[in-house]
């Protein structure tokens, strides 16, 4: 038998192989509630190459490889769910190409947010990417690889929309290159003209592939970018209010959220409306038309703008460090979230819902949904904080989260980033055609099933 | 019977959710825990240690040369601090970090540098085992005084004693501070080690017996205000000595130059270079003295004061602290921290990189070596600089 910690030591380097206690234990878990497994490698490439050689040896030794980014999915998906091999991404951190021109970047599989965002500000500035809100650790191909959303989502789609090509090192040790960069040097398109094979990849958590280069969309990062906040206490508005703002066509971003605390938030429904401008001039008319498009709720005393004085800062940050912090709401570092897709028009539903499930639970909840492509779907998070210290609260989340998995599910809404018990509920509905073609592709492209399993199991 | 263990802060460590803030500085731009850029695993984060401490505390993994390791490798520079996002919690990362080092010096399982380092303060009261009556041998011949009720005490510490680019350093500033005026003694033999890195190391018995030893000796000699070369002493000095009632005015050198020097009281002669500035964690980070390194270089005429990508709050750690100075834990390599601080001087295209720690100047010199780039970066203490420059 192959001795697979030499092997992996003869790609990758002593630095870049772990199989000590402590690596085994962290790399078993993740922030989430889900329960640890233990992974029996972990290794660290450098460069696609080393990528390729560990899953090539991974696909001839049949050994599970989980491709990791921060871990920040929250949702249990770097979780090695049948040991194996746990690769974390993060060396492959280099920022390999800025097209200006043609509003494009190129970086390796494991470059953060934070790191694009930073590099852009230094070099590009007059460009930005659609920067999510979770924090600057989180990898640019773990959040396309799960259809994550940013910033500029309200305007231009989910995150893995602005994918403009891919390198993918599939299960079988072949790297592949996906839309223009197949064909010459550029990264200017994942798909069209030609057939979109990188549907083959984005969305499927790392079960079909390894991304070691994601070329990705950058947009005009214009100069002065300003908030807006509307508030009503009649949660059945939030939708025709959504509907209002979108018509407009001006604004970055809309997040629709609810917390009962501080206290001053309890029982109002807030949306946040980001804009942006080049001048002030521009500006002022896009707050002016914002305005204008609220008024008959204001005249009809549902609702009204909120002064957001010492909020700004904290909402015009990117990312918003106060995200992160509602993990500490209970004292205990954690929290957790189910964040379906679904109708805007669906909000008061999950509202209450939201509300629901906290009472039976006995959880802290708080609630923002991010509006997609002008209005074509929103992503509604339902998040509990939990104590990590808390074995009993941590259950508690847990079951709050599947009630809501399966409630989303019952509304016709598509779980975001599922963990594995989440997706098998969604495979359980789903359309028997449809599910077969996920068992083809995934067969054909995965055929010893070594890839993230466990996950978007289909046979 | 197994172990028991136990940490002052136990309670709260479950409260890191790991998000990774703590690796970066404010702006993101890189990694900016010099122990996770060195090894490149989560695990040698301050997320993973501290996730790694609440299974060791839980029993979920062992004491292990590679938990050490993890623990012994942070170099202490209080970036995590600086940036997590929980308030309440965020002040004591470094110290659960530092206790649970010290339950590991009291299971007496730590690496074996650590172990040797505690034996040579124990045993020569210095880290080079070296005499005590050399330890004032770098002011030969320079007419500095001993302390004998002067303004300040200078306080040179165990680096600016013996090593050799340490002891330049401290003929420097002992000259700067005798041409500024500036009224001083020092303790020369009689001097010992102030106990920051033995602190940190999590050795509590040795350091409170050092601590208590100055601070009798310093009262007995009438000490009010000391003015030390060395950050970490300045660290020790001013927030922990209190605790053992040994309340002095501490400042450092570069604090004490620039009130000499404040209004054009003195000028210097201009020399014509770039240079840029590194924030030794100790004084920046660590004790929010930023701007007078800064005020200093800037009276110079002629020279070009440019900053790295990251400086004050943000800057990046020489590697040399949490007493990897003398132990290594975090080691050498392409990405150890030394050689990615020079390597980022250099980005600035200054021609001198200007420092105010000897841990820092010996720690970034050798990160100069190791790059082979000698001939287009030169390491200089500030008060070199000076010295270079002249006074007009």
């Amino acid at each position: 038998m192959k001795d697979i910690l030499r092997s992996l030591v003869d790609i990758l380097g002593e630095r870049g192989v772990s199989n000590a206690a402590e690596e085994l234990w962290f790399y078993a878990r993740d922030p989430g509630v889900l329960e640890a497994h233990f992974p029996d490698y972990v290794v660290a490439p450098e460069t696609t190459e080393q990528v390729r050689q560990v899953v090539r040896l991974a696909n001839e030794e049949k050994i599970p490889i989980v491709p990791m980014g921060n871990g920040m999915a929250l949702t249990g998906l770097v979780i090695p769910l049948k040991g194996g091999i746990v690769m974390d991404m993060k060396r492959m951190n280099r920022i390999l190409e800025v097209n200006e021109k043609a509003r494009y970047a190129v970086v390796e599989g494991g470059t953060s947010q934070g790191a694009l965002k930073a590099y852009l500000q230094d070099h590009h500035p007059q460009l930005r990417h659609s920067l999510p809100d979770a924090p600057p650790t989180t990898t640019i191909a773990a959040n396309v690889s799960l259809h994550g959303q940013g910033r500029l989502t309200q305007q231009y789609g989910f995150n893995s929309d602005m994918v403009t090509g891919l390198e993918v090192v599939l299960p079988t040790g072949e790297v592949c290159k996906i839309g223009s960069p197949s064909l010459g040097p550029y990264w200017f398109s994942k798909g069209p003209t030609l057939p979109d094979l990188s549907g083959l990849f984005l969305g499927w958590l790392g079960t079909t592939g390894i991304f070691t280069k994601v070329g990705l969309k950058l947009y005009p990062n214009k100069k002065i970018r300003d908030v807006e906040i509307f508030v009503t206490d009649r949660v059945d508005l939030v939708p025709d209010i959504i509907y209002k703002l979108t018509h407009l066509e001006m604004l970055e971003d809309i997040n629709a959220w609810f917390q009962p605390r501080p206290l001053m938030f309890k029982d109002n429904y807030h949306i946040t409306m980001y804009f942006t401008g080049d001048t002030e001039e521009e500006v002022e008319f896009k707050r002016k038309m914002i305005w204008d498009s609220l008024e008959e709720f204001i005249v009809a005393k549902d609702g009204g703008f909120m002064g957001v004085g010492y909020m700004k800062p904290m909402l015009l940050e990117m990312p918003q460090r106060g995200i992160a912090a509602f993990a500490d709401v209970p004292r205990g570092g954690g929290f957790e979230y189910s964040g379906p897709i679904t109708l805007i028009e669906h909000y008061p539903d999950y509202a209450l819902k939201v509300m629901e499930l906290a009472e039976k639970y006995e959880v802290i909840y708080s609630s923002a949904a991010r509006v997609v492509s002008g209005g074509h779907s929103m992503m509604f998070s339902i998040s509990f904080a939990f104590n990590r210290a808390d074995a009993a609260m941590m259950e508690r989340v847990k079951k709050a989260l599947d009630e809501a998995t399966e409630f989303a599910l019952e509304k016709g809404g598509i779980p975001w980033k599922p963990n594995y018990k989440e997706q098998r509920m969604t495979l359980e509905k789903l359309d028997p055609n449809t599910l077969k073609l996920l068992q083809m592709v995934k067969r054909n492209l995965d055929p010893n099933g070594i890839m993230n399993p466990g996950n978007w199991e289909v046979s | 019977m197994a172990y028991v263990r136990s940490i002052e802060h136990a309670d709260i460590v479950h409260r890191c959710f790991r998000c990774g803030y703590c690796k970066f500085p404010s702006d993101y731009v890189d990694f900016n825990c010099p122990s996770h850029k060195a090894f490149g695993w989560d695990t040698f984060s301050s997320g993973g240690r501290m996730w790694l401490i609440r299974a060791w505390l839980s029993g979920e993994i062992e004491t292990s040369p590679r938990f050490a390791q993890i623990l012994f490798s942070c170099v202490a520079c209080g970036n995590c601090e600086a940036q997590c996002v929980y308030p309440r919690f965020k002040d004591f990362l470094l110290n659960i970090f530092e206790e649970t080092k010290s339950e590991l010096v009291d299971e007496g399982k730590i690496p074996p540098t650590v172990r040797d380092y505690f034996k040579a303060i124990t045993v020569n009261g210095n880290p080079y085992k070296l005499p005590q009556d050399k330890r004032g041998e770098w002011s030969e011949g320079m007419g500095i005084e001993e302390f004998s009720g002067q303004e300040y005490l200078f306080y040179v510490g165990c680096v600016g004693s013996y090593d050799e680019v340490g002891r330049e350093m401290a003929r420097s500033v002992g000259k700067l501070l005798k041409d500024l005026g500036v009224s001083f003694g020092i303790l020369g033999a009689e001097e010992t080690c102030d106990g920051n890195e033995v602190k940190v190391l999590g050795e509590k018995g040795l350091f409170t017996a050092l601590a208590e030893e100055n601070i009798i000796k310093f009262k007995a000699k009438g000490v009010k205000k000391i003015v030390t070369l060395d950050p970490h002493a300045l660290n020790v000095f001013r927030r922990e000595y209190p605790k053992l009632g040994g309340a002095f005015q501490v400042r450092h050198y570069t604090e004490v130059v620039a009130d000499a020097i404040g209004g054009g009281r003195t000028s210097f002669g201009p020399l014509k270079t770039r240079v840029t500035y590194h924030d030794p964690c100790y004084l920046g980070r660590r004790n929010l003295i930023f701007e007078p390194p800064r005020e200093v270089l800037r009276a110079v005429p002629g020279l070009d004061l440019v900053e790295m990508r990251r400086w004050a709050v943000d800057s990046f750690c020489c590697g040399g602290g949490g007493g990897n100075f003398f132990t290594d834990v975090i080691g050498t390599g392409e990405q150890s921290p030394a050689r990615v601080r020079v390597r980022e001087a250099l980005e600035t295209g200054a021609e001198v990189l200007a420092v105010a720690c000897p841990q820092c100047a010996k720690m970034l010199v050798d990160g100069v070596k190791a790059e082979g780039i000698e001939d287009r970066l030169e390491v200089m203490d500030i008060a070199q600089l000076l010295s270079r420059a002249g006074l007009a």
